[in-house]
């Protein structure tokens, strides 16, 4: 019998602009020890559907317009506030994406922890302590006892979300939903993550409703799996058949985009090398405010996770240790490690956003690292690159138009009556439409936002391009449309390309040769299947172990 | 593509809505700052145009009549000297405003200057320069303008470079931070890796992005230098006589205020409508301009 | 923290010197002396006040000798009132303002935070509204304005409460803390509403309702803490502007306080007098100013962790 029934229901929101149908006609159930996994694109609709469950989305602009929730035999959407939140956080629990913006600054963990036991068990605060360590202890925080005091940002990011999932678990709910709650996690973190709950729920015969938007994530760890679509579930099955025979042409369309597998056609690679790294250090300061304008990213990331991180003393971050690499003409060499690693500071010091510490970077034979501001201007037309967000990597002030034209009437590669026509075939080469020339960055998706982009990267005709994390923030159907792209560009105009990312399967589709940096050092490199299949440093090992693969749902 | 057809197509081109313009569809739909607007483009017309809209000259003096309540002749009344109160708002508003709008003028030009040249070079420039901001700021500057005005004679200029010299703190700070900020964001470095010059990332990239706070501070810094300069010169520490302001036609109201009531309740009105529309547009552009509304 | 408060202090010596130097050589730097001002005074006695007040000295004497003091907290003699210090006038008037200050303080805090929470919790609504536009009102009526009316209003023409002085009749105090408290009360609302809007809307509430928690405990608990930090933030710029509105206040309802003293002061042109005030107040201000920073520190864990693993 199962534990949650879900049937018919439909959550809209009623914005000034229309109503929009967030969760339309949606119905599922879950039983107990089983886990559904809701698999959907950004705006989906994923989230809602579960928050509607618990009087969790905000009314107004939301309504629950239909439907029944029968969880244990009541019906949820029909149960009074007060009714409701006797069920929240007692029978049905909660984890969230972030566990940094989810834990209370304010608050220690054990005051938030033992907080479903106070109000639902009416437990004594000494008791619920008691409680609250046991658990903490068993989802792996060391010294729980110790740490029960601490506040959230004195842990590191996989940490936190341990506290999270003790937190869910605390008043041993009978189903916990998850909200993505792996997606702001590294990669081998996540691993560990998804082993805790899954060994969790076997436990304690728990339902879990796992929310995410990766399908390979989910592969490994769902019973079911329903794909949902502009508010509606297309397709409901087991994992096995989903990823083997799906139906819809939605699922289909989803599996595809996933990148699987090595890069289908090798580049010809010339053997020249376009640049060459000797040595190269960018070692951040944090108490003094030295360098902080370009290193904030990285000594944000080192706060975080204050148990890693590559100091020799409390003040230097090492965020570049040492790294000696060479890039040659027409390869695509892909830099893969996890947050704080370095890899994005490296990037930023071969193009010299970031002054280097020490070392050297030779780009065609000539030294960057001594060049002045002004000395630099003629490489700068030659590299380029590509950014993460593509929210913030466009001025929010500049139109189209004025985004592509700025970098080639600056290099005199256009003159007023020319720029038109190459701002248009520069558009038509990312797969832009003309008309939407005069448009500006927030009138366009994601995708459509990197294409513009990646528009100005090329627009200096450039022959070296620095590819930094360009498909993360991007849905997986939108990433392999820009993976594609990028191939394409790269292939017409012989482009060089540096490309970062954290997320494995990606640089293999796309890269011909890989490095990997942990810590600040260069740890390994060499031709991208050939680092798969026999990757040398244990680092490298369990990094690629922790890989969700859809292969594994198949076995 | 041949250039005929290109333009043909750019004719064809959705005109896209730049943020500016968005903001401007948000203000309008908020009544209260439209109101506002409304208002205090009337005031300012009427202090532009005061010398041809007054009734009455400034300084005419009727004793016979002394203070009379409203009246077909005298709409506001007069004072006890029998001068037309609504000429000598008209006057009293002049001053009031240009004070708020100077005063504010100076402190947006040494504020947006000074906090956008310490958060973009940051550093130690940026640290030195703010600490003297911090140091200036933990000085009780009401109560040195009190000082300045007693010991330098209440001259108008002296007040508007006081009072400039004081709210330019709090917008170097914003200016500062949202530089910092932008500075950090990737369509700079974007700026920065096309070889663009730092005067052309300034001015192009930076400082079109700073705007929105600034406007907005502006407007609310305006109603709060007016009311500077009504506290002064009602303890009669600002303007002085045969000038006029609405804090000084406030200070000879509340002293006749048993007798002749509207001798108070006109000045007060019209400085309190006058901070009412600022404020209420101030908050209009702030909501119409906050960058998290502008999603939906 | 202990690091922290010591350091602040140390920063704030600097403050209070630039503000003791610019007082004065301002007031040295005033045209015509002290005793100028009004009708001629024979050179006899002038020199004789001269020496007196020690202006005869070089200026750096003077300036050294004054500084010599303050640092035994003595303001000097009174310019104005032959016989009485600067200091025997400061604490006549200290106890009246201090008062009347604190009512204002209490009554801006406690009714500004309330109105703003309240608002917070059903924005774009009549609860939010009505508190939000009696909070314009309080803003765009400032104490020279609003006191004079309230006093028209209820002391003159419907005689509820007397309208002037400090402590002789019953009720007398009711309309200065109001009058006073009126602008802050209305800033605090509006602080407290931003604050905890922006507090509302964080992931870390929705986890608290996910708990199941009471709203009561959702919105105390883990909402008012971030969402009062700006309001314990402008404690101190709204401290120094309290004491500015008593000049106001005190004048209005002819409370004999230190606000009024020193309107007073700087009208006679008493120099020693205005001064001391300013240095006095100056004190004041940053010392608010410091406890609303440290205040601001300590109810934000991650900055008190900060200031205290830098002292070891």
């Amino acid at each position: 019998m199962a534990l949650l029934e879900v049937n018919n229901l439909s959550t809209w929101f009623h914005t000034r602009n229309g109503v929009v149908k967030a969760v339309d006609d949606v119905s599922f159930s879950v039983a107990e020890g089983e886990t559904l996994a809701i698999v959907g694109e950004s705006g989906s609709g994923k989230s809602v559907c579960c928050y509607s469950l618990l009087g969790l989305i905000p009314m107004p602009p939301g309504k629950i317009e239909s439907g029944t929730a029968l969880f244990n035999g009541r019906d949820l959407l029909a149960l009074s506030e007060r009714e409701l939140r006797g069920i929240r956080g007692n029978e049905i629990a909660t984890i969230f994406q972030d566990p940094m913006t989810s834990l209370n600054p304010y608050l220690t963990i054990g005051e938030q922890l033992i907080e479903p036991l106070i109000y639902h068990r009416d437990m004594s605060r000494k008791k619920a302590r008691i409680r609250a360590i046991e658990l903490l202890d068993a989802v792996g925080i060391p010294r729980a006892e110790h740490r029960f005091d601490s506040y959230a940002f004195q842990f590191s990011g996989g940490m936190r979300q341990r506290v999270m999932i003790a937190m869910a678990l605390i008043a041993e709910p009978r189903l916990l939903i998850a909200d993505e709650p792996t997606t702001a996690l590294d990669v081998t973190i996540q691993a560990q993550t998804l082993k805790l709950i899954s060994e969790l729920q076997t436990q304690r015969n728990l339902a879990v409703i796992f929310i995410s938007h990766d399908l390979a994530v989910v592969a490994n760890i769902a019973d079911r799996v329903a794909v949902m679509k502009d508010g509606k579930i297309v397709e409901t099955n087991t994992t096995t058949a989903i990823y083997s025979k799906p139906q819809h042409p939605y699922t289909q369309t989803l599996l595809k985009a996933i990148p699987d597998g090595g890069k289908v056609q090798q580049a010809d690679i010339a053997d020249t090398p376009l640049l060459e790294i000797c040595r190269l250090k960018t070692w951040f300061n944090i108490s003094g405010k030295k360098n902080t304008r370009s290193g904030k990213k990285d000594t944000r990331k080192k706060s975080d996770g204050s148990a890693k991180g590559s100091s020799a003393n409390d003040h230097t971050v090492k965020a570049v240790d040492d790294v000696t690499l060479t890039i040659r003409r027409h390869e695509i060499l892909g830099i893969v490690g996890e947050s704080g690693s370095g890899k994005s500071t490296l990037g930023r010091s071969i193009l010299q956003l970031v002054k280097p510490t020490g070392g050297s970077v030779k780009y065609g034979g000539d030294e960057l690292t001594t060049l002045s501001r002004r000395q630099m201007k003629p490489y700068r037309r030659r590299m380029q690159m590509i950014f993460q967000d593509p929210y913030a990597s466009l001025n929010p002030r500049m139109s189209v138009f004025d985004a592509l034209a700025e970098p080639l009437l600056y290099h005199g590669l256009a003159t007023r009556k020319t720029v038109l026509a190459e701002v248009l075939a520069l558009m038509d080469d990312v797969g832009l439409a003309a008309d939407s020339i005069r448009k500006y960055p927030h009138e366009f998706s994601g995708g459509q936002r990197q294409r513009i982009a990646i528009g100005r990267a090329i627009a200096t005709k450039p022959e070296f391009i620095i590819a930094d994390e360009p498909v993360s923030a991007l849905d997986v159907t939108i990433q392999a449309q820009i993976l594609e792209l990028i191939l394409q560009l790269v292939d017409k105009h012989n482009l060089t390309m540096l490309f970062i990312s954290h997320d494995l399967s990606v640089v293999r589709y796309i890269c011909d040769r890989v490095a990997v940096m942990h810590q600040g050092k260069l740890i390994e490199s060499g031709a991208t299947e050939t680092l798969w299949h026999h990757p040398q440093q244990s680092y490298t090992q369990s990094l690629l172990a922790a890989v969700p693969s859809l292969q594994a749902s198949h076995n | 593509m041949s250039t005929d057809a290109t333009l043909a197509n750019i004719t064809d081109a959705e005109q896209g809505s730049s943020l500016w313009k968005d903001a401007w569809h948000r203000l309008r739909k908020n009544k209260m700052a439209v109101g506002g607007l409304f208002v205090l483009m009337l005031m300012c017309i009427a202090a532009l145009l005061t010398p041809w809209l007054a009734p009455y000259s400034y300084e005419e003096q009727n004793l016979i009549l002394g203070a009379a309540p409203p009246s077909a002749q005298h709409w506001l009344g007069t004072d006890t000297l029998g001068r037309d109160l609504l000429t000598r708002l008209l006057y009293g508003g002049r001053i009031s405003l240009a004070v708020g709008f100077i005063a504010t003028a100076v402190a947006l030009l040494i504020g947006v200057l000074y906090g956008t040249v310490a958060g973009y070079f940051g550093g130690r420039i940026d640290a030195v320069m703010m600490r003297l901001v911090d140091i200036l700021y933990a000085l009780p500057f009401m109560i040195f303008i009190i000082l300045l005005m007693v010991i330098f004679g209440r001259n108008i200029l002296l007040l508007f470079l006081a009072i400039g010299a004081v709210e330019w703190l709090t917008m170097a700070r914003i200016v500062r931070g949202q530089v910092q900020t932008l500075r950090q964001q990737e369509f700079v470095e974007a700026a920065v890796s096309l070889g663009l010059s730092q005067w052309t990332i300034i001015s192009r990239h930076l400082i079109p992005n700073t705007l929105g706070p600034v406007i907005v501070y502006t407007t609310l810094t305006i109603p709060s230098v007016m009311l500077f300069e009504a506290f002064l010169s009602f303890l009669g520490l600002g303007i002085q006589p045969p000038q006029s302001s609405w804090g000084l036609l406030i200070s000879y109201g509340v002293e006749t205020m048993e007798e002749y009531p509207w001798l108070l309740i006109f000045p007060g009105l019209a400085l309190s409508i006058t901070l009412f529309a600022l404020n209420f547009l101030g908050d209009g552009l702030r909501d119409a301009l906050d960058p998290r509304t502008s999603k939906d | 923290m202990g690091r922290f408060i010591l350091q602040r202090l140390l920063q704030a010596i600097p403050v209070l010197l630039v503000v003791i130097t610019a007082t004065f050589f301002l007031v040295r730097a005033a045209p015509g002396g002290p005793f100028s001002a009004e009708k001629a005074v024979p050179p006899e006695v002038l020199k004789a006040l001269e020496e007196r007040y020690q202006l005869n000295q070089p200026v750096l004497n003077q300036y050294f000798s004054y500084l010599g003091d303050l640092a035994h907290g003595d303001l000097g003699p009174s310019f104005r009132f032959p016989g009485r210090s600067v200091n025997e006038m400061i604490f006549a008037g200290l106890p009246t303002t201090a008062e009347l200050g604190l009512y204002a303080l209490l009554i801006s805090m406690l009714l500004g935070t309330t109105a703003g929470v309240v608002a917070a919790l059903k924005p774009n609504t009549a609860q939010d509204y009505i508190p939000m536009s009696t909070a314009m009102i309080g803003i765009c009526l400032p104490s020279f304005l609003l006191g004079p009316l309230l006093m028209l209003v209820f002391g003159i023409w419907l005689e509820w409460v007397p309208v002037s002085g400090w402590g002789n009749i019953p009720g007398d105090k009711i309309l200065p803390a109001l009058t006073l408290a009126s602008g802050y009360t209305a800033y605090v609302a509006r602080l407290s509403r931003g604050g905890m809007l922006e507090v509302m809307s964080q992931d870390y509430i929705r986890t608290a309702r996910a708990k199941g928690l009471p709203e009561w405990v959702v919105v105390i608990k883990h909402g008012l803490r971030g969402g009062l930090i700006p309001v314990v933030a402008f404690a101190g710029p709204a401290f120094a502007g309290l004491l500015s509105g008593s000049f106001v206040v005190e004048t209005i309802f002819q409370i004999p306080g230190l606000g009024r003293f020193y309107v007073q002061a700087a009208f006679n042109r008493d120099y020693t007098m205005i001064m001391g005030t300013t240095v006095f107040f100056a004190a004041l201000i940053i010392l608010f100013n410091l406890l609303s920073d440290i205040l601001a520190v300590w109810l934000n864990p991650k900055l008190r962790q900060q200031y205290s693993s830098h002292s070891g």
